[in-house]
């Protein structure tokens, strides 16, 4: 691994935005946060991963994956992260390096000719360039291919250096954005801008859930320049720069893209979600509040105020039936980041009680608003082993299992209604309209019919 | 016979590839009570974990060697040290299988001797079956993976030498990668009509048939058992279904003298005639009336599917014995392959295909020949889905992975049974083409049909 990448995930560790790292003392800083990885008991994706799914979302950009066939050929086409236009971002395309390449060399040869059949089939608005564990330890400059790839080609090619091999997910996410911020962001004056532009940073638009935030934004006349990066542009993320404000919606992934758009362009960022009826009128007011501060007309605060008091209404008056029915049911929580404590929200919305969510993702942040929600640290928990999680399940401890695919088998193999609420869920559940739809799935998972049928015994376990 | 043709481009567009590691991860899954553990970055096995799990809608045990830069750099055995010891006090695994992937294999460990010294080493490993397959990423895809895995649990744990094997009732079974949890279940109730035993290397009819235990088991939920492995030296005979079985076959003949056969497929009614034929042989009786049956019922659904069939324009990309399987059976209905493309190129197979060429390629690949060709139909995995799309014709799903369809793992197309479902549903599917565009030519067909007296 190159000592640019090295310098650059020490910075990283060392992001002032991050509220664990502002806790710490400057030598604890400096010992970064990476958590070493038990073989054997690890879990969860690469940095190449995070990288990948970071910026995969900008729908008119090909993304290339430099590396043998594993990297791309398992994993592509994998989220469902909609586009309302360009489908290009969803093509796999990986120069599928062979032994050949790796040990003669060829790798970089390779990837250029790929980046320019690419380029010629597909007429992108730009190349990402995926950097891998094999090419990142045979020490292939990706950078400079890309370089003279931009040059030759007139058309943007973006490195983006996160191999697998250099840490998490969530630092690959984060080795995104600075690829974000060293090659897009900036790079391009928007044609024309207004008083009330945001930036959405870490929306990927899974399961289309961007698409019930932005009419909201719309009606209360806030301009959304980029979603960084669901359902993007090239050319937007490129111009972002001008925005007014900033908003985080996944906390820990891109702080340092929101951190140090602040330092350079000076754009104030904050962090929020749009999951459950209370938190998303709270980014409302915030967006609001903060673009006025920075010049946008004080009739912005109005008009969201409208659209709060029209949307809470109409999303009450839908969630009444099913806060009925789901009161008192108690749901488990295993989900990561940001999530940990917004989808509690939605849940004690709904009169549900959550008996324990998991923090095994989540920043100090995270934790404290999960803590104020749940008002119990024993409900805090870490990465619960799927023995145990198997066992609290099977004996009843909770009504249902709201997490991601993994744990998805843990439930069901006890019987136990589940809810997908992580990147392959196929429901989109944010804003008020998604507020709705989230109570409406639990509850049809619960009040399914099945799971008395599927818990009666067999007709030979049953006693004469 | 058909030409190989390798596109000479070096973008690789939509994979056809799920990679050798992959495939030796599933392989590994087939033996009870088994973690594999794939050697590399902890994204090498949790991009194989997520799409096993979509794919079969299983829990899936899957450890990583968690390799980062300055293992790559340092060698790995330490990584490859601790990952067992804890596999063994975390998960209490009969067997651990462990594969490489092209972060380790670039760097060319000795894999086997740093296993031997961690074995000297580490008693507490003593009762764990521990197995190494070498299974770079950039060499192959999910079939050699598979094959090589199952070489590697032969060379291990299978006693050597000749048995005793007189009138044993036993029978090796090695099938491909591409054969379900289904497809097996049906080739062991053949076996079994024979009065004969088959033992099933790997055997994901086990484990990855979705079955919902009493109990959390934190391993395969079930396999071919270490013990019984041991022992496949005392068959009478072992089979092979596919090409890429055949090296397996041939590893597990060297050291127990035990005969094969290698069925190129078991999709037709000729080659599952064969596979009856050498279980008469072997047991010395009759088929069974069930089976007759069964071969009745094939035999109609021929009768009645070809029309379905009959000159239709078929586009398939697979790996290669999937594609083999596939091809034969299609064109042996009257169907054209329009176009084949192969994952690999490393099959002898390829070059028997009833096709003029078969492409070494991509998806991107068969999207294009199937389009110059006015395909009818495509026949691929998943990421099918947005070409077949784009062309406007239907997708039968078949290959790895398979993640929008439930019951993937129950679909048989080996053996009468499943010949007879294949059939069926790749009839039902130009049906169903037909009705939606109810034009003149389906007219025609249908007129076609009478005359033939259906």
């Amino acid at each position: 691994m190159s000592n640019t990448l090295k310098a650059r995930i020490a910075e990283l560790f060392d992001e002032p935005g991050c509220a664990t790292n502002q806790k710490k003392g400057a030598k604890e800083r400096k010992d970064g946060c990476k958590k070493p990885l038990l073989p054997g008991a690890a879990a969860g994706g690469c940095a190449f991963d995070g990288a990948k799914i970071a910026l995969q979302p900008i729908a008119d950009a090909v993304h290339l994956v430099h590396g043998p066939a594993a990297c791309e050929g398992n994993g592509w086409d994998g989220r469902h992260t909609p586009s309302s236009g360009p489908t290009l971002y969803r093509l796999g395309l990986t120069t599928d390096l062979s032994e050949l390449d790796i040990v003669m060399g060829g790798a970089e040869k390779r990837l250029y000719k790929a980046i320019k059949e690419a380029v010629q089939k597909h007429a992108p608005a730009a190349v990402f360039v995926y950097s891998t564990c094999v090419p990142a330890l045979i020490g292939d400059d990706v950078d400079a291919v890309c370089r003279h790839a931009t040059a030759k080609l007139g058309t943007p090619v973006v490195p983006v250096n996160a191999p697998g091999f250099a840490g998490s997910k969530n630092l690959g996410n984060k080795l995104a954005g600075e690829a974000l911020l060293d090659h897009v962001i900036g790079t391009i004056e928007p044609d024309n801008t207004t008083a009330t532009d945001v930036n959405i940073i870490g929306e990927y638009n899974v399961a289309g859930e961007f698409w019930q935030v932005r009419p909201l934004l719309e009606r209360a006349g806030i301009r959304v320049q980029a979603c960084i990066t669901g359902d993007s542009r090239y050319r937007q993320i490129a111009s972002s720069h001008r925005a007014r404000v900033n908003m985080m919606v996944c906390s820990t992934a891109l702080i340092n893209v929101a951190r140090k758009m602040q330092d350079r362009w000076g754009i104030p960022y904050f962090e929020g979600s749009f999951y459950g009826v209370e938190n998303t009128s709270t980014s409302l007011r915030t967006l609001a509040s903060m673009l006025v501060t920075r010049g946008a007309p004080e009739a912005l605060i109005a008009q969201t105020e409208a659209v709060i008091s029209s949307e809470e209404a109409k999303a009450k008056a839908l969630l009444a039936p099913y806060r009925e029915r789901l009161t008192g049911k108690r749901a488990l929580l295993y989900t990561g980041g940001v999530k940990s404590w917004s989808v509690i929200t939605s849940l004690k919305e709904l009169g549900m009680e959550v008996i324990a969510t998991s923090v095994r993702k989540s920043t100090s942040a995270d934790k404290e608003k999960a803590l104020e929600q749940l008002g119990d640290e024993s409900a805090l928990v870490d990465s619960i082993p799927p023995r145990e999680m198997y066992a609290r399940l099977a004996r009843g401890d909770a009504d249902i299992l709201l997490s991601g695919g993994r744990t998805q088998f843990v439930a069901l193999k006890a019987r136990v209604p589940w809810l997908d609420i992580n990147q392959e869920r196929a429901h989109a559940y944010s804003g008020y309209e998604g507020a709705v739809a989230l109570a409406r799935a639990v509850d049809l998972e619960l009040s399914n019919p099945l799971w008395a049928d599927v818990r009666r015994k067999a007709p030979w376990e049953e006693r004469g | 016979m058909a030409t190989i043709v390798s596109k000479k481009k070096a973008c690789v567009v939509n994979p056809l590839k799920a990679s050798s590691p992959l495939g030796a991860a599933l392989a590994y899954l087939g033996v009870e009570g088994s973690v594999p553990l794939l050697h590399g970055a902890q994204g090498c096995t949790s991009f194989a974990l997520v799409l096993s799990v979509r794919h079969f809608r299983e829990s899936i045990p899957m450890q990583t060697t968690a390799m980062n830069e300055v293992t790559a750099i340092l060698g790995g055995g330490e990584n490859l040290e601790e990952a067992l010891t804890v596999i063994q006090s975390r998960m209490k695994p009969k067997f651990i299988g462990v594969a490489s992937t092209s972060l380790t294999e670039t760097k060319a460990e000795d894999f086997r001797g740093n296993l031997k010294e961690i074995r000297a080493r580490r008693s507490e490993l003593d009762k764990t079956a521990v197995v190494f397959a070498s299974t770079p990423d950039f060499e192959g895809a999910l079939e050699d993976g598979w094959a090589r895995a199952t070489a590697a649990i032969i060379e291990s744990l299978v006693q050597p030498g000749p048995a005793a094997r007189t009138a044993s009732s036993r029978v090796n079974v090695l099938p491909g990668v591409h054969l379900t949890a289904g497809d097996l279940d049906e080739v062991r109730e053949t076996i079994e009509a024979f009065g004969l035993t088959p033992v099933i290397l790997p055997d994901l009819s086990q484990s990855l048939d979705g079955h919902v235990p009493d109990a959390w088991i934190g391993t395969s939920l079930g396999g071919t058992s270490v013990g019984a492995i041991g022992a496949m030296g005392e068959a009478t005979h072992t089979i092979a279904i596919g090409e890429h079985m055949r090296a397996p076959a041939e590893l597990l003949h060297e050291r127990t003298q035990v005969p094969f056969t290698v069925f190129e497929t078991l999709s037709g009614l000729e080659p599952t005639d064969r596979l009856v034929s050498l279980l008469i042989r072997l047991s010395g009786r009759q088929a069974p009336m069930s089976l007759r049956r069964r071969r009745s019922q094939l035999v109609d659904a021929m009768l009645d599917g070809h029309f379905s069939l009959s000159g239709r324009r078929v586009a398939i990309a697979a790996d290669p014995d999937l594609l083999t399987a596939l091809a034969h059976l299609v064109t042996g209905l009257g169907a054209e392959v329009v176009a084949a493309v192969s994952s690999t190129d490393r099959s002898p197979a390829l070059a028997r295909l009833p096709c003029s060429e078969v492409i070494v390629g991509d998806l991107g690949d068969l999207e294009e020949a199937a389009k110059e060709a006015n395909a009818e139909l495509l026949i691929t995995n998943c990421h099918g889905q947005p070409a077949a799309a784009r062309l406007g014709i239907p997708l039968v799903r078949a290959g790895f992975p398979i993640v929008d369809r439930v019951g993937t793992s129950h679909r048989t197309s080996v053996g009468y049974r499943g010949t007879r479902s294949l059939i069926f549903e790749l009839a039902n599917e130009f049906l169903s083409a037909d009705d939606d565009h109810s034009s003149h030519s389906s007219e025609v067909r249908d007129v076609h049909a009478t005359a033939h007296g259906v």
